[in-house]
This record gives C-alpha cells, structure tokens and sequence, in this order.
C-alpha cells in the first residue's frame, strides 16, 4: 500500500487519451457490466441468430424496460447506503390500484394515473422519513412497508387476479409507435425507459446526485459539509417508489392484472443494482449501469430459455450465476481498494492534502 | 475493509433471496403440495421424492380410471351435476341421522385463486339455502392460507372447541393431513373431504370431480388431434410438485409423446410478465403451434403474447375461467377450455344434508367433469354474461339465491 503518487497522478490519469479511459473504465466493475452484457448477448444470438433481428431486438428492450427502470430507481437508494425492500409490493399494489379503480372506465384512467404516482410518491416518503428521522435501518422499515403493502393487497384481492384495466390505459406497456422503419415498432416502454434512463443520468450530475453519492460513502462528513442529509435519502426513497410506480404501470399494460406481477421485483432489481457494479453500502457506481445490470439478468434468463435448461433446473442455475457474477464483481472492487491500482479512487488517501507518513493513514489495507 | 465484507454477505444473502422468490410464486396455485392422486383417493408416498420427470407421477392404474371415467354414466339429473356420481360403493349414514340444525365446520386451504374464490362464493350461498331449510344452523370457517400447519391447527381447535356436528375438509396437502382428518373422524362426527384427497378413507365421503389425468388426457388429445407430427407445443405449468397438476402433465406429456408433438413444458408460477416472456423467446425461436396449460390462469397473457409478436395465434387448451372464454371468442383461435369442476363446492354441504337426513351417499363421490368446446362456449358466455374475469363458466349456482349479483359483485364472504 506505498502510493507514492500524488495529483499529478491523478491529472496524468484524467488527461490520458480517451481510449485509454473507456479502457480503464471497463475494467471497474461498474464499466465491466457492459462487457458481461455484451458477452450474453453474444450468448444468446448463438443460441439463436434470429434474436439479433431488430424488431426483436427492441420488443426485447420493451420487455427489460421495467426491471430496468426498478434497477435504476433502486440505484438511488442504494448508493445513497440504504435498501428498498418494498419495491416489489409497491409493484403489486399499482397493478391492483390500476386493475380495480381504472376497471373498463376509461375516463377514470388520468385521474388513477395520478393517484398511482402520488401513492407512489407517499410510500417512498414514509421509508424515507422512518429511515431517517426515526433512524430505524432502511432494511427493516422496507421490509415493513413490504409486507404491510402485501397484506393490504391480500386483503384487496384475496390473493387472486381480477379484471384488467381498459385497453387504452393498457396501451402504455403494450402499444407502440407502428410503422416504424427497420425497427417495425417502437414499444412505448423503450420510449419511457430513454426517457428515465436520461433523467436519471443527468439527476446524478447535477448538484443533488453528487451529494446523493457523498452521503452514501460518508454521511457524516456529508453532513459537516452543510447538506441535509435526511432529506436526501428521503428523495432517494421517493425517487425509488415513483420508478417502482412507473415499472407497475408499464407491467399492468404489458401483463394485465395478477397479484404474482412484480413479486421479487425487490430483490431482482438489487442484483441488478448489485451486477451493476453498484457497492452496497453506498457511494460507489454508476446509474446506468444499474440498468445495465437488469439487462444482464434479462438476456441470461432469455439464454436459459432459449438453451432449453430444464424447467425444474432453471431457478437453480439463475441463482448459481447471479451468485457467480454478484460475487466476481465484489471481488473486482476489493482488489482494486488492495492494489489501488487507480490513484484517483483510492478512497483512503485526500488528494489535496500532502503526503501523509506512511502507516499513520492508512494502516490494516 | 469491514465494510466489504459486510457488503459481500449481504449481496450474497439478496442473491439467494432472488432464487428463492423465483421459485416459491405459488400463491395462486389451484392445487397446492401434494395433492390427491385421483380417482382411486390413494395416495402416492410424494413426499421428499424430487421432480424431476413426470414418469414419476404417472400411474397406468389410475390413468386408465380416469381414461374410463370420462365416458362414464353419472347417476342423477343432468341438470344438477353437483349432485352427480358415478355408481359405486355407497356410505350408510343412518348412525347419523339427526334432528333440527346442526353446526358445520369447514376447514379450508385457501382461497388464493380465482378457482377457489368462485367456489367459496358458491358453497355460502348454498349454505344460506340450508340454514334457511334448517339443516345447518351454522357455518364456522377456518381458512389455512395455504398453510399445512395452520390447517392442522385449525382442525384441532375444531375437535377440540368447535362445538361441531360434522366436519368439511378442503385439505391442502395429502400426508401432511392425514393425521388430522383421522383426529376429526375419532371424534364419531361425519367428516366429508373434498377437491384434494388424503390417504385414508376414514371420511364418511370424498368428493372430488374425475381427476388429473382426465384433463390430461382431454387435453392432450386435442391438441394432438390438430397438430401435426412435428409441431411444436408450449406447455406452461404453475408450479412443479403439486399431484393433481403434475398428473395433468404427466398424462398429456405421454400422449404428446406417442403422437411424436415436440412438447416442452415451463413454470410460470401464472405470472403474465414470466408467461409473456417465454412466449415471446419460443417465438423469436421458430414458430409455436400449440399451447397446453395445466391451469387456466395466465391464458390471456399467453395469447396476447401471439398478437404483440404479431405470429399466428396457436391451437390452445386453457381453462373455463370467464378471461379465457372471453379472449377465445374475441380471437377466434381454435381451442378447448377443460373443467375441474368448480360446482363441486357446493356438493359437501348437500352431501351434509342427506348425512343428517340418514340417507346414504357414495364413498367416493366422482363428480362429472367435462371440457368446454367451441360449439359449448357460446352458451356459457351468454349464462355467463356480466360475471368478472375471474368466473368460471362451469360454478354451477344458477339456482342459488343472489344469482347472479352475488358473483358479479364477487364480495369474498
């Protein structure tokens, strides 16, 4: 652990040719996820060369689009250092909102909408200010919040599915632009996807992302540095439960109505976070990786569909890969922190500060 | 590095949660764990034993049973097939004859599915008929959830403090019961099991429609009748280990087999996103000409799947739950909806009539069960009429006070 570099380093590193960056930023495990998504794709277009046609291309992109955008919604949550176990109930219950209050009333379908974002937008609230103010761990207030949604839907339903909303309302998770060339259609959920995926991207870069990360790697001096750091979290949550909300609406059209859509979405979503390359525990990866993640997941159930794994085998090969590469990727960023092979993410070490004695700083790595 | 490590675990612990939810979706099964084996009420040893084909499953004796009693004459009238059965071995119940109402007391699995919910509408209203005609005085209910453990508890706190004068059964899993019904018949009370079987005939009857293999068969033989050796048929299943649905694969699987249908069978825990997805992969794999269920919930999902891809839409065999029938007409596909008889919800409470009456009653008590064909469908659509997506067709209650507000409504009692 004798890093003997100091900012020239790091400015020799930020001036190094583009290349040279887009190289070394596959090589974390935030980059590394767009490499695995990739290499699947090669995968699954050997196993079937006819998934590689466009128009099944994008309806592939449709069908991601919701884990994709619950990635990116759980993304704010967890590298702010929190959980969101509730995702998935949240899921569960705007579907049944959508199916039982919009019914075949297509006048209704504006005003659930709204209803649907504002619940969406309350559930995220109360994780958040539990969270924060009570300061009880996010991991159990969701895992509250879950199974309160759960029983309230059990309560609703019985547990069984009723009848699917109108058509029209339907349409956002099913329609498309048609007529399109090349691609034949465009799926209305890709065009929401593009649309989260951008908002997000550019939320990160704005000053609320940057303090979003800062927390999730040191609250407290986050908290020294003047932010509000409960209020930050709380938006993280809210931000959460609304992308949670959008992937319902999106699945309610895709799907249609059943209490089994959106169960697991929590957990799917975390690995995908997680695959992503994000750190659990915060302040480390990258948004759009996040949705990478869920695209990796995707294109390998897709692969064990089309390999033709036995159906019985099937959960047990999911979990031992997801297992295999959850694990290769933390592994990845230990060995980075060991070998510092990146001054620029060498978190111990202040930049700015001179050059500490050796063994005062940074003992124990 | 604490953090790491900390973070590892969990990240470890969230993946084996992933898998874990992946597989247990079984919340809107028909017929959970270890159901009965059919016909017969024996009981196969399951328990333990892993899945891993459906040649396990499959019983020769029991298949040619139920083969057979497809083409069986049911004793007594048509039009009140509840009351149906084949002839066989009757029960003497003189021993309990009794006067003035009596308390019933139902233990039931769950009411977790569409199925189970048309049938629970069904037997209430059945039983206002019988607390108006004073044969019961009560009903007292105990639902399980889906839970063995809950259902044992709940029979013994009905031998225990129920009060009660006869038991119904709707047990959730085979072995797991047995011990418990056995208990409710120690206590010299009628006890009359129904839908999933145990393994022991101490009931004073079990009803049950004809069984998996029936539907099976049924369903396979359609299916292969209209498709060509070669073709390619989806199979999806809710979940694997259950008896009465492994029995519906495990028959169909054989006949697919012997007409040479290349037939390849997916767990969908009747989830549309899962049902959709699989779909679209076969289809962007090469053509689909047919689509087997062993439960009708989910079908729509399957045939819109067809339509976004914008691919011919397939021979099809569902279930006659009121969504299926609505899409089957609307697209005009080519299909068959088999039965598993939903008016056999209200046959344990007339059953516990003729008991208190003294009359006697079949031991086993086989319920017709017969598919819905497309010359059919049309009738039960118009009978249906108005009723919710999660009806079925064949509930049986037309006679019954607060038909048919009572299930348009659908008021879980």
């Amino acid at each position: 652990m004798s890093v003997a570099t100091g900012r020239s380093a790091v400015l020799e590193q930020n001036r190094s040719p583009r290349g040279e960056r887009v190289l070394r930023a596959l090589r974390t495990p935030s980059g590394a996820i767009f490499v695995l998504v990739a290499v699947l794709f090669v995968a699954v277009l050997a196993a079937n060369p006819s998934f590689g046609e466009p128009g099944s291309l994008i309806r592939f992109i449709g069908r991601t689009a919701p884990i994709a955008i619950a990635a990116i919604g759980q993304y704010f949550v967890i590298v702010s250092g929190e959980f969101d176990l509730s995702m998935g109930s949240v899921v569960t219950a705007q579907v049944i909102i959508a199916g039982n209050l919009i019914g075949q009333d297509e006048a209704r379908a504006l005003p659930v909408l709204a209803l649907m974002l504002v619940f969406g937008a309350f559930v995220g609230l109360v994780n958040g200010l539990v969270t924060t103010l009570l300061r009880v761990p996010s991991f159990i207030v969701t895992l509250g919040t879950m199974l309160a949604l759960l029983g309230l839907v059990l309560y609703w339903t019985g547990g069984a599915a009723t009848g699917n909303p109108a058509d029209s309302f339907r349409q956002i998770g099913r329609g498309g632009i048609r007529d399109v060339p090349v691609l034949e259609i465009i799926p209305y959920p890709v065009l929401i996807l593009a649309a989260v995926a951008a908002g997000a991207f550019w939320l990160m870069r704005r000053p609320y992302g940057r303090t979003l990360v800062a927390v999730g790697d040191n609250a407290q001096a986050a908290a020294l540095t003047g932010a509000p750091v409960w209020w930050i979290r709380t938006r993280a949550f809210m931000l959460s439960s609304l992308a949670a909300t959008v992937a319902g609406i999106i699945l309610v059209g895709y799907a249609g109505v059943h209490p089994s859509v959106g169960r697991g979405y929590e957990f799917t979503a975390i690995t995908a976070v997680v695959l992503g390359g994000v750190v659990l525990g915060g302040g480390r990866g990258w948004v759009l990786s996040a949705a990478a993640g869920a695209f990796a997941l995707e294109l390998l159930f897709t692969l064990l569909n089309f390999v033709g794994v036995q159906s019985t085998w099937r959960d047990s090969v999911q979990g031992a890969i997801i297992i295999l590469a959850v694990g290769a990727a933390a592994q990845n960023w230990q060995r980075r922190r060991r070998t510092a092979a990146s001054p620029t993410h060498d978190p111990n070490r202040p930049i700015e500060a001179p050059r500490p004695t050796p063994g005062t700083t940074e003992g124990g790595t | 590095m604490r953090g790491s490590i900390l973070s590892k675990a969990t990240v470890i612990a969230a993946s084996s949660l992933l898998a874990l939810t992946a597989c247990t979706t079984d919340s809107s099964i028909e017929n959970p764990p270890a159901a009965e084996t059919g016909a017969a009420g024996e009981a196969t040893p399951a328990a333990g034993e892993p899945s891993e084909s459906s040649a396990e499953w499959f019983d020769q004796a029991v298949f040619d049973e139920q083969d057979e009693q497809r083409s069986a004459t049911f004793e007594g009238d048509p039009a009140q097939p509840y009351l149906q059965y084949i002839d066989g071995e009757m029960t003497d119940t003189s021993a309990f004859a009794a006067d003035g109402a009596q308390k019933a007391c139902f233990s039931n699995a769950s009411i977790s599915n569409p199925w189970r919910q048309t049938g629970w509408i069904t037997m209430n209203q059945q039983l206002q008929v019988l607390q108006d005609s004073g044969v019961i005085s009560e009903m007292e209910t105990r639902d399980a959830q889906d839970d063995d453990n809950t259902q044992i508890s709940d029979i013994d706190y009905f031998i225990a403090e129920g009060n009660c004068d006869a038991f119904i059964i709707s047990p959730n899993s085979t072995a797991a019961l047995t011990p418990a019904v056995e208990r409710a018949c120690e206590t010299g009370k009628p006890v009359i099991v129904f839908d999933r079987g145990v393994q022991t005939d101490c009931a004073v009857t079990f009803i049950h429609p004809i069984g998996g293999f029936a539907w099976g068969i049924d369903t396979a033989e359609f299916l292969s009748e209209r498709l060509e050796e070669g073709d390619k048929v989806v199979a999806l299943r809710i979940l694997p280990g259950v008896d009465v649905l492994e029995q519906r694969w495990a028959a169909a699987e054989r006949i697919f087999e012997e007409n040479g249908i290349d037939a390849v069978d997916y767990f969908t825990g009747a989830d549309p996103v899962e049902i959709k997805s699989i779909i679209s992969d076969e289809l962007a794999t090469g053509d689909v000409q047919g689509i087997w269920m062993d439960a009708g919930d989910g079908a729509v999902a399957a045939i819109e799947a067809f339509e976004d891809a914008g691919a011919d839409l397939p021979v099809m065999t569902g279930e006659d739950e009121m969504s299926f029938l609505r899409k089957w007409e609307e697209t005009g596909l080519d299909g068959l909806a088999p039965v598993y008889s939903n008016f056999q919800w209200r046959t344990p409470l007339l059953a516990l009539e003729k008991i208190f009456a003294g009359e006697e009653i079949p031991a086993e008590w086989v319920l017709p069960q017969s598919p819905i064909t497309e010359e059919e469908r049309g009738e039960f659509l118009t009978a249906n009429e108005g009723m919710p997506d999660g009806h079925y067709a064949k509930f049986g209650g037309e006679d019954l006070p607060g038909y048919p507000t009572v299930w348009q409504e659908r008021q879980i009692p």
